[in-house]
């Protein structure tokens, strides 16, 4: 995989994982292309495109968009089904997932995300030992706890 | 359990979170933004010690920013600060700032590889975790020289968690692609490969994406792992949906792994040994047999994981492309997908299907299923989709359905997206001439193309007819007779009229007997056109009208009286002024032999590579060119047998070399040739002159700047001749260089052209290049102009010839590292053994013969004379044809010049 983001319906990136180095001002068109081009695609439509010598693989959750660059001899249908799992590790740790989880936990979903995915391969695909790793990690540290009001929660998983 | 009670909330970093979202302009948004920039900036800079809390805090805020896209130029000593903090936590928002944020040139890098080393060494796997994922985030190359050595051991010793296993595995795949020359394996490849039999399977996925990618690059040393692979894999495919646990995805065991396991295969041919080989066939026809039994759950994610499996699996059969059995039973399996109700099923079908057209054994079952495809490219609501249908026609094309397939193409066009017709034009165009068998179907098909996508026909495709044409004499009445009709409609397309112009002009006359179509009409016909084309096309019917003359003695007279027209003979284009002023004196004063001699019919064409083919591949990127994977859909696309002769010469347009002209009429091919001659656009033209020292320099509208140079010991001389290609004068024109040269005569007539002498010395050795800056008037305008001269260290080289063994001992002795530049870049143009042979000869050193051991690398000797010292150079270049990528070693006596070398060569390959 080349990279990996998250956007919203308004086209907001959320998220943004770049497995292949490039510059700043690339990663900023690339996104402000794909961005484009994934919102501008009907509801029915195949989920994999071709995209400059790319294959791109989205798949849109309640408001947020997943989207995954992949080379060409990589398999699309695998691809979706990573999307997938990384929903349902969110979606698990932060239970029900909703985009403003995402927004105010940003650095939590790029943690759980380097557990999954390292340098753009699968490296731990069953979801007890990538959570264990999370909440391993978050008994490690300092309990501190904080309110805070979630309005309009729209899981992701129920879409 | 509210989630964010999860980990520790960082009230300031949430409450910053909702200011932003609150924020109702952008304006509004910079302005907070700013406003807490300046509020951490104090707090960094402030006298107070910041605790590790409040440090994490605020570069968390700061990566925010940075993740909202503004620029963030401070914040990095206090994230490196975190790493070596002993709180996780503190730690963990350290090395995700870094991952982030650093780039490789960074100057921290020093004090980050520090607090990695030290993780490292913790033995406390969760720290070592973290910077594992730190260094495969970053994967820079000062990284891969820091830990590629250290990460191995990690990866294989005994005492190591399977997390930091899993996460050592991976760091290494990308150290590997960012560095394949520092990640050295040797002594643990067996170690590595043996991971495949791990208990654990998060080790088992994690390690086999890296033996995959070391296969790939080594396939002999890694080839124990097929075996270890295939009874993995059975295992798998033969256990129940509930005996792997955890790692069973909605009832399907392992997909991932099984993916993983199926696509090492393809790294490699069919097992030898029987016994791996009949498991493996087994493993296949199991995978193959699931896919027709009943789902165990309606979840999508349940079809996705099993289906991935199975297209992994099609993808190996038909790599193998060795078992008709089971090609074909794949084939079977994609026709059902292709009118599955899922899209991205048929979207996958339709792709995989692809790669199986080009098998021998299964392109057959392929075409039973053209009605479908033909159906989707109708029906199919995604553009995507059909794009995929489009491409499966053109793969299973053959003699037999062609017909078929163009026209079914062809009507497609007419309403096909705007986005995918200049590829289906060139598709249409290729099938048409492969498979013609009467060249006046061809004629037909390319005129219906012209017809209904005039627009995204290229130049490639119509000279291409043309070519056809002219080489075949069976085909040329019909050629004429049709071009002529099709003329007839009131609105026609111009590269219409570029066709016909170019047709009626050589083989008019085989339509002459015809009143309806007689001399005159047709020049009648073809003048009606001119007013509305653009400047190249009126110069091509130019052409054709002084051919006319030739052929029909009758048309002189009108003919003329158009020529010398004040629209023609005064015309405000040159080109074309000129064109009628040589045409109307040719036919005026030349007798009729010499005119039948100069206006001859065009000698056929050499038989080359056809241009549109080249065409479709470079749109298709220079990657599928040479690709000879059949697995990938590109690559079916340049699996035309017949046509492709390459030749390192193939430029483009196989038309555009010209044919071979005879003495006797010299004239008459660059008259009708130079149609098609293209203004060279050089921006990068310096790097072009690396490898030779001749050629146009620099081209626009204006102005042509020639070179040629020569260069002896550490002289040089250069002759720049100044063209100025149009009707006015330039005046005061002045050149500089920031070296001493002699000046310029200050005016240039229109037409004509003046020539500027340099004499070079090298006095040392040097990197830029002098600038040469071109200043005239051109009508009132002033042009300004600066070039860089191709004047590079290279061009001093005095060739040195050598023996292996002196070569290998000069080698040796330059092994500073300071001495050595080197290089590893992708190809960008193809990697033909000849041209790369000329261009290194090109560049001024010997090319060394059976001095490497390795026949398919290159190495070069040589010395470059500078009036200061002589520097001795040797150069390496091993092509990966596989990778499409070279590496190019240099070594010197001198730094900058191994340096500046491997820049120079770097951008020629």
């Amino acid at each position: 995989m080349q990279f990996m983001l998250l956007f919203s319906r308004q086209g907001k990136l959320r998220l943004q994982k770049w497995y292949v180095p490039l510059s700043d001002k690339e990663k900023k068109k690339i996104t402000r292309e794909l961005v484009q081009t994934v919102l501008a695609r009907k509801p029915k439509m195949c989920s994999f495109l071709e995209w400059r010598d790319l294959k791109i693989v989205y798949k849109r959750y309640a408001s947020l968009y997943f989207c995954c660059a992949i080379e060409d001899q990589d398999n699309e249908l695998i691809t979706l089904e990573i999307i997938h799992r990384y929903v349902e590790l969110l979606d698990k740790y932060f239970g029900s997932v909703c985009e403003l989880d995402i927004i105010f936990n940003f650095e939590k979903a790029y943690f759980i995300l380097d557990e999954f995915l390292l340098g753009g391969e699968a490296q731990e695909t069953s979801k007890k030992n990538v959570l264990k790793a999370i909440e391993q990690a978050d008994l490690l540290q300092e309990v501190r706890h904080m309110c805070f009001l979630k309005i309009c929660r729209i899981s992701v998983l129920t879409q | 359990m509210p989630a964010v009670s999860k980990g520790d909330g960082m009230r300031g970093l949430a409450v910053f979170i909702s200011d932003i979202r609150n924020c109702k302009s952008k304006e509004a948004e910079i302005k907070r933004i700013n406003k807490e920039l300046a509020n951490i900036r104090s707090k960094f800079k402030g006298d107070k010690a910041l605790d590790g809390y409040s440090k994490k805090k605020y570069v968390c805020k700061l990566l925010f920013i940075f993740l909202l896209g503004h620029d963030i130029d401070f914040g990095h000593m206090e994230a490196v600060n975190l790493l070596s903090s002993n709180k996780y936590t503190e730690k963990q928002i350290g090395y995700l700032f870094i991952s982030v944020l650093v780039n490789s040139n960074s100057e921290l890098i020093r004090l980050i590889n520090n607090a990695i080393k030290n993780d490292l060494s913790s033995r406390n796997p969760t720290f070592m975790c973290l910077a594992l994922h730190c260094i495969a985030n970053v994967g820079s190359r000062e990284m891969a020289e820091a830990f590629a050595g250290e990460i191995p051991r990690i990866l294989v010793a005994g005492d190591t968690m399977d997390s930091v296993k899993q996460s050592a595995a991976l760091c290494l795949l990308r150290l590997y692609k960012t560095s394949p020359d520092l990640v050295l394996m040797g002594e643990w490849t067996s170690r590595v490969v043996h991971l495949l039999n791990d208990q654990h399977m998060g080790v088992v996925t994690a390690a086999i994406s890296l033996i995959t990618c070391l296969s790939q690059k080594n396939p002999d040393e890694f080839k124990t792992c097929v075996s270890l692979a295939v009874s993995r894999l059975s295992r798998i495919v033969s256990s129940a949906s509930t005996d792997l646990q955890d790692y069973t995805y909605y009832f399907v065991p392992a997909p991932w792994l099984s993916c993983k396991l199926l696509r090492l295969l393809q790294c490699y041919p069919p097992p030898e040994d029987g016994a791996v080989k009949g498991r493996l066939v087994e493993c296949l026809e199991t995978i193959l047999n699931k896919a027709q039994e009943p789902p165990k759950s309606k979840k999508v994610q349940h079809s996705n994981a099993k289906n991935a499996i199975l297209f992994e699996a099609i993808s190996l059969i038909i790599h193998y492309d060795s078992e008709p059995n089971l090609l074909v039973r794949a084939c079977n399996q994609l026709g059902q997908f292709l009118q599955h109700r899922e899209t991205n099923l048929r979207y996958l079908a339709l792709e995989s299907m692809c790669t199986l057209a080009s098998s021998e054994f299964s392109h057959e079952a392929v075409k039973t299923h053209i009605e479908t495809v033909i159906n989707a490219l109708k029906t199919e609501r995604d553009v995507s989709v059909r794009q995929r249908a489009a491409d499966l026609l053109y793969a299973m094309c053959d003699r037999s359905n062609a017909k078929q397939i163009v026209a079914e193409m062809l009507s497609y066009l007419e309403t096909a997206d705007y986005s995918i017709r200049e590829e289906m034009v060139l598709k249409v165009a290729i099938l048409a001439e492969k498979y013609a068998v009467d060249y006046s179907w061809y004629v037909d098909t390319i005129l219906n193309l012209i017809r209904i996508a005039g627009d995204y026909v290229s130049e490639e495709v119509w000279y291409r007819v043309i070519q056809i044409v002219i080489n075949r004499d069976d085909v040329q009445g019909y050629a004429a007779k049709t071009v002529f009709e099709a003329l007839q409609a009131p609105a026609c397309h111009e590269n219409m009229v570029k066709v016909g112009g170019y047709i009626l002009g050589e083989f008019g006359n085989l339509i002459a007997g015809d009143p309806r179509s007689s001399p005159l009409v047709q020049f009648n016909l073809l003048h009606s056109k001119f007013h509305l084309c653009s400047v190249p096309t009126r110069a091509l019917l130019l052409s054709a009208y002084i051919k006319f003359i030739n052929l029909f003695p009758e048309t002189k007279s009108t003919i003329q009286e158009v020529l010398r027209s004040d629209s023609q003979i005064r015309n405000s284009d040159v080109e074309l002024q000129q064109r009628a002023v040589e045409y109307l004196k040719l036919s005026s004063i030349a007798s009729t032999d010499v005119l039948a001699t100069v206006l001859e019919e065009m000698p056929p064409f050499p038989e080359r590579e056809s241009s549109i083919l080249a065409k479709l591949k470079k749109k298709k990127g220079p990657g599928a060119v040479s690709n000879h994977l059949l697995k990938t859909r590109k690559a079916c696309l340049t699996d035309i047998k017949g046509i492709s002769t390459p030749s390192p010469s193939a430029d483009l347009l196989g038309l555009r070399a010209g044919p071979p002209v005879t003495a006797a009429a010299p004239s008459a091919g660059s008259l009708l040739v130079d149609v098609f001659s293209e203004a060279g656009v050089n921006d990068d033209g310096f790097l072009r002159f690396v490898c030779k020292n001749n050629g146009v320099l620099f081209e626009n509208q204006l102005l042509q700047i020639g070179i040629k140079s020569e260069y002896r010991q550490n002289l040089g001389r250069m002759y720049l001749f100044y063209g100025n290609k149009t009707s006015v004068q330039f005046v005061t024109f002045t050149t500089t260089l920031n070296v001493q040269a002699k000046p310029v005569e200050p005016l240039i007539e229109g037409g004509a052209q003046v020539q500027q002498v340099i004499n070079i010395e090298c006095l040392t050795d040097f990197s830029d290049a002098p600038l040469l800056n071109i200043k005239f008037r051109y009508g009132g305008a002033l042009q300004n102009l600066t070039l860089k001269l191709p004047v590079t260290i290279n061009k001093f080289f005095q060739p040195t010839e050598m023996a292996s063994h002196d070569f290998f001992q000069r080698w040796k002795q330059l092994s500073l590292p300071q001495q050595e530049a080197q290089k590893i870049f992708k190809a960008n143009h193809a990697m033909d053994t000849e041209v790369l042979k000329a261009k290194l000869l090109g560049l001024g050193m010997a090319l060394l013969e059976n001095v490497d051991p390795n026949p398919e690398n290159f190495v070069c000797a040589g010395v470059i004379q500078t009036k200061a010292q002589q520097v001795g150079s040797l150069l390496r270049l091993e092509p990966n044809a596989q990778a499409q990528m070279y590496r190019l070693t240099v070594r010197s006596s001198k730094d900058t010049v191994s340096k500046r070398l491997c820049e120079l060569l770097a951008e020629q390959f």
